[in-house]
């Protein structure tokens, strides 16, 4: 229960980390962090019961959103020679005061829906919808392709936190399919990243506004 | 309120200069210096209490008030801190808001003080300290908030006597980012190094000091004197929220005595360890620190 609510908030510390920080190398690395953490989590949430699926899913979450991301995103940052600048739309400090806010609301939400009793913790369900939200107010306030894929893991972590909690009930197959879906859809995503850049000398997707037929 | 209640403020008003001291020996250790006293700080009082004061012709008496008016201010704001379980000498529901307030008076005459000499460094250095301070309150604000729904009372003295072991096993993520919030705080409000560095003299780049360059003799002594108190009343709520009750009167009071000059040499630790900040920078940190503590208070409204 402690580890859990440990876990927890630093999955939330993380995400506000995000929103303040200005570097897409410590962004992707946080991102990591943040994958590595969720990974050790349907083990802490079900201690008691421990099986080979909740040991199967923390091993592949964590060398999937630990490793293969990091590398793939780095690689992506090197061979696209994406700036390390972050370019916002909303700036640092303003998205750090959204963050807040958004936990506000996240934790007033929770209260008025009905979340099942069998939650492995009281804060499980606001910090899942807190990283849905987070993630997706980084991928409209953040002018790079490669910041939005992150805001993407962001908002995948989310979900993906939501359904550890209710793993009893849901079955893995499904857990697996949303990591398999996430990691292609990265995959796609880096190679697009790639391929804008070698046609055009930027991957700004503001600059998409003016393309016109 | 009991007579033992006078102890915290007596400790306060005779140990504070020491603080400053237990920094600076902990940073002449981490540069391979011997250092100066421990009681320099109490020498240099000694020093500038005998000396006279110059005031320019442009300054008015808000000038000379300034200083006078803020050791004032910042005398009150320690009688609210208790003493690790010790009640402190002023105790009353929702006390906090007046120590949050009186610290504010404190740099407002400062500021004052510091435009009324019509130096454009010190106007500077006066935005700057109004600046990081707009951003410092509400984080002090909250994270005493936090405190009070942990412990279930508004008062700073039953805050800090009902906080103890028992919150942390149950709520130590929320205790912990009260912790590092207070802390922050605690560096950024005695412009301590990641905001601001006391030993620069490059007038660009200071905050506190600037605003006090124009200050001699006895109210110089005042100053310095009441950067000591907030700096004791300051480390005062972190020892509170660590130190816990032993039942023994004598521990009581040797613990959090013990405690506050080790968040000195934390603090000493810090300035060796770390480079100042950019000031474009210094802002973030100071609103991750409030958001730190508006975290803790949203989790610890959902136990």
């Amino acid at each position: 229960m402690i580890l859990t609510n440990l876990i927890l908030v630093l999955v939330v510390l993380t995400n506000l980390k995000l929103l303040g920080s200005s570097r897409i190398g410590s962004s992707i690395r946080v991102v990591a962090a943040q994958g590595v953490v969720l990974g050790l989590l349907p083990i802490l949430a079900h201690v008691h019961d421990l099986s080979l699926r909740f040991t199967l899913l923390a091993i592949g979450t964590v060398a999937i959103k630990g490793v293969v991301f990091p590398w793939f995103l780095f690689r992506a940052v090197r061979e696209a020679d994406v700036a390390r600048e972050i370019e916002p739309y909303v700036g640092y400090v303003t998205s750090l005061l959204s963050g807040v806010v958004i936990l506000a609301v996240s934790f007033w939400m929770c209260q008025r829906l009905p979340v099942p009793e069998t939650l492995a913790s009281s804060w499980l369900a606001p910090v899942a919808l807190f990283s849905i939200f987070a993630g997706l107010f980084l991928i409209i306030s953040r002018k790079r392709a490669l910041s939005q894929v992150l805001g993407f893991l962001v908002l995948e972590n989310g979900v993906y936190t939501f359904g550890v909690g209710l793993a009893p009930q849901s079955s893995l197959l499904v857990e697996a399919g949303v990591l398999l879906d996430v990691f292609v859809a990265v995959f796609v995503m880096g190679i697009t990243i790639f391929h804008i850049n070698r046609e055009f000398d930027h991957i700004n997707t503001e600059k998409l506004n003016t393309l016109k037929d | 309120m009991n007579f033992l209640s006078i102890i915290p403020f007596l400790l306060a008003i005779t140990l504070a200069p020491l603080l400053p001291g237990i920094i600076n020996r902990t940073k002449a250790l981490f540069a391979g210096r011997r250092g100066q006293p421990f009681l320099q700080t109490y020498f240099d009082l000694w020093k500038l209490l005998h000396k006279g004061a110059v005031y320019s012709h442009t300054t008015t008496w808000l000038f000379r008030a300034g200083p006078m008016l803020g050791l004032a201010a910042v005398l009150v704001a320690v009688a609210l801190v208790p003493l690790g379980n010790f009640p402190a000498l002023i105790a009353f529901p929702a006390d906090f808001f007046l120590f949050a307030c009186l610290l504010g008076l404190m740099r407002f005459f400062t500021v004052l003080a510091a435009l009324d000499t019509g130096s454009s460094f010190e106007g500077m250095g006066a935005s700057r300290e109004v600046f990081f301070s707009a951003l410092t309150e509400p984080a002090l604000l909250v994270a005493l908030a936090t405190l009070a729904r942990q412990a279930g009372n508004l008062s700073l003295s039953a805050i800090f006597s009902q906080v103890s072991g028992g919150h942390w096993l149950q709520a130590g993520p929320v205790m912990a980012l009260v912790l590092i919030a207070l802390m922050i705080v605690l560096l950024a409000e005695n412009s301590r190094i990641p905001v601001d560095d006391p030993n620069t003299h490059l007038e660009l780049t200071m905050i506190h000091e600037v605003m006090v360059l124009d200050h001699g003799g006895l109210d110089f002594a005042f100053i310095l004197y009441g950067a000591a108190l907030k700096l004791w009343a300051l480390s005062a709520l972190v020892v509170g929220m660590i130190v816990p009750d032993t039942g023994a009167v004598w521990l009581n009071l040797v613990l959090p005595v013990g405690g506050m000059f080790l968040v000195a040499v934390i603090v000493g630790v810090v300035e060796s360890t770390m480079a100042r900040l950019r000031l474009l920078i210094v802002p973030q940190l100071l609103v991750g620190a409030g958001a730190l503590a508006a975290m803790a208070f949203l989790l610890g409204l959902n136990k």
